[in-house]
């Protein structure tokens, strides 16, 4: 195994990197990803090596970057698109559940739309408004469409090149308050689908899931928690869409008890599907019925006032508490 | 007729006239063939019209009145180019060489596209208005880094020129010089708002603020559309960039068969262009310059009789798809909630047969 330490910003640019040296169809696009690298310098050097036919610095229309993508991909290309924000990924939106989720249909199975769409998403950074948004609910209610998310940097290099390589297109999440963080990346290889949740810590008393800036977030309550006595198992879901039910049912019939952590709003969202699927598949192992701890339904506040909004290490302890509070 | 920066090559009494660009490169044979191109087109409509009435089609978008520009612009096409259409289309797939009855197959609501867009280099029907304009930028910008001598033609009405997609497909396809024709039918209607709504300007005018030249080519007339489609795919395939066309027409019928066009429109400006009708025209110009027999015309009309009859055949022979098809393609690779959904339906008893 060779392990290299990076930040999260970095392995994505080396899984970008490695994605357009394997297959030369393989195209970058989005606003100042070229010369400047890239708002956070996840493109940072590779119009450089790879040239501006390659990676390309579009004009500044997020339906454009989606939609010149589609036709890219009728031709046989790759790309990979970044929207600069969550927040201005809006413009796209048509293009994004009108075309790339329904052409392989539309198509009875000619056209591939093997592109990924990468989104920095939640918040956290301090930023000023539409910079910090969860959109991923939308992405994931749409068939045709798949949504990931990365948490580490080991994740983040070999999931970006696992959605370019698969043939069907993908909302690529980027947690962009993590991109700053360091970890281990092993560059020989990595053991899971791009899909799979993935158990973080091993607890026996109440599962706790959830993807992107949550699983820090969920790693450190169950730090506390241990000190309280009580067993936390995290699991990172990575995929929002599909989900990977199994692991999550595995998880609760040995607990029991489900707490669900997400930056987004808490109503018709990710975790709603969560908690209502697996109140389905495991009503007999539940002790407890299944907490949301996630966003308020309100626009996304000023930064000044974010960390009230998004789940805390107390909001997700307190949540423990109320499973844990329930007679078995 | 309409304005002086119209290219027109033959009037409505089909009497050629010169232009300073333009000149007409076709045979009497070629012209022969294009104007039963459009003749058996225009049948197709009236059929399709018929089936809707019948109950058999959900809906049908004619086209009565643009045969000629539909028929002129595809029949410039290389064989190697991709056409992006929208619903209206017709005269393009069959100029491309798609099945008629796979034309009706969406219009049946049996599918949601109908053909294999590669293997006749045309795109499946863009029902959202604008959204293919982009796509077929980003083809052209694939043809390019292809080094392909291909060109890619777009099409859409004077009611999409409002859309965003459209107007963002202009500044991408200029700044990147993509070898892209956007090919522009201003039928006058976008359903019932007329284009002085949607444009304050002559739409071809657009072009050149986006870079990139515009024609306005009467629409009515299949050897003007033909030469300027012609030469704009050329010079997109030499590297010259992107050209839009608009082709002023009109649209003689509804917008489609839910449509009642008396509510918004003078029957005096139907008469109009009545006059203006692309088929008779070139029909005058076969007449006197070549002097085609009536013996040619009646053939041409009793194919176009037996064609429509074969197409209804083949329309009312498509029957209900099997349910669980609704499963397949959604995805390219395998998904739990497609293989959820099909056991479930298998479950219920639904599927797998002719129901």
């Amino acid at each position: 195994m060779v392990t290299t330490t990076m930040t999260m910003a970095k392995a994505l640019n080396e899984g970008l990197r490695r994605a357009m040296e394997k297959d030369p169809k393989v195209l970058l696009m989005g606003e100042d990803i070229g010369k400047l690298g890239g708002v956070f310098r996840i493109t940072d050097g590779l119009q450089k090596d790879f040239g501006q036919d390659r990676v390309i610095d579009t004009p500044l229309a997020e339906s454009a970057i989606v939609g010149t993508a589609v036709g890219l991909a009728i031709r046989g290309y790759r790309a990979v698109c970044e929207m600069q924000f969550d927040g201005f990924v809006f413009p796209a939106f048509d293009q994004i559940v009108s075309q790339v989720a329904k052409l392989h249909k539309r198509s009875d199975g000619v056209y591939t739309m093997g592109l990924v769409i990468r989104l920095p998403f939640q918040g956290g950074i301090g930023a000023i408004e539409h910079h910090s948004e969860s959109p991923e609910a939308y992405f994931a209610h749409t068939p045709g469409l798949r949504v990931v998310s990365c948490s580490t940097p080991h994740d983040a290099y070999w999931m970006i090149q696992q959605s370019i390589e698969h043939d069907d297109p993908i909302i690529f999440c980027e947690p962009k308050s993590r991109y700053w963080e360091k970890g281990e990346v092993d560059l020989e290889g990595s053991p899971y689908g791009l899909f799979d949740a993935v158990v973080r810590r091993e607890g026996t008393d109440v599962t706790v899931v959830g993807y992107g800036s949550s699983v820090k977030t969920m790693l450190r309550a169950a730090e506390t928690a241990a000190g309280e006595g009580t067993s936390l198992e995290v699991i990172d879901l990575r995929g929002i869409a599909p989900i990977d039910m199994d692991t999550l049912v595995t998880s609760l019939e040995k607990t029991g008890r489900l707490v669900v952590v997400q930056e987004a709003p808490r109503s018709t969202s990710v975790g709603s599907e969560i908690v209502a699927e697996l109140t389905e598949r495991c009503f007999y192992s539940l002790r407890a019925p299944g907490i949301r701890v996630a966003g308020y339904h309100v626009p996304y506040p000023p930064s000044r006032i974010e960390e009230d909004y998004r789940p805390t290490v107390e909001r997700v302890l307190d949540a423990v508490d109320r499973v844990m509070g329930y007679a078995s | 007729m309409i304005d002086e920066e119209l290219v027109q090559l033959l009037t409505p009494e089909g009497e050629r006239v010169s232009h300073p660009d333009y000149t007409s490169s076709l045979s009497g044979e070629e012209v022969l063939s294009m104007y039963r191109d459009m003749v058996i087109v225009r049948r197709l409509c009236n059929e399709s019209t018929s089936l809707q009435r019948q109950g058999q089609l959900a809906l049908w978008a004619p086209l009565q009145g643009q045969e000629g520009a539909q028929i002129g612009a595809g029949r410039a096409l290389a064989p190697m180019d991709f056409t992006f259409p929208t619903y209206r289309e017709h005269g393009i797939a069959w100029c491309r060489g798609v099945p008629p009855e796979s034309l009706l197959r969406l219009f049946r609501a049996v599918s949601n596209g109908g053909w294999d867009p590669q293997k006749y280099r045309h795109h499946v029907p863009t029902i959202v208005l604008g959204n293919q304009v982009l796509n077929a930028v980003g083809y052209a910008m694939g043809v390019q880094r292809d080094g392909a001598e291909e060109a890619v033609l777009t099409f859409f009405g004077d009611g999409a020129s409002s859309q965003g997609d459209v107007l963002e497909a202009f500044v991408w396809a200029s700044s990147f010089n993509a070898p892209v024709v956007f090919f522009c039918q201003n039928n006058q209607f976008g359903i019932s708002t007329p284009s002085s709504t949607q444009s304050k300007v002559p739409l071809f005018r657009r072009a050149r603020g986006f870079g990139f030249p515009g024609v306005r080519v009467d629409g009515n007339d299949l050897l003007a559309c033909y030469e300027v489609t012609k030469a704009a795919l050329e010079n997109a395939r030499a590297g010259g960039g992107p050209t839009l066309i608009e082709a002023y027409t009109y649209r003689m019928g509804a917008h489609t068969t839910s449509d009642d066009p008396t509510r918004y429109r003078v029957e005096a400006e139907v008469e109009v262009w009545k006059h203006r009708d692309p088929i008779e025209r070139i029909k005058a110009l076969l007449v006197r310059e070549y002097h085609s027999k009536p013996a040619a015309f009646e053939a041409i009309g009793a194919e176009a009789e037996a064609f429509a009859l074969k197409l209804r055949d083949d329309v009312l022979a498509m029957g209900r798809p099997d349910p669980l098809s609704m499963f397949d393609n959604v995805y390219a690779e395998p998904h739990p909630l497609i293989d959820e959904g099909r056991r479930d339906m298998v479950e219920l008893g639904i599927g797998g047969g002719v129901h």
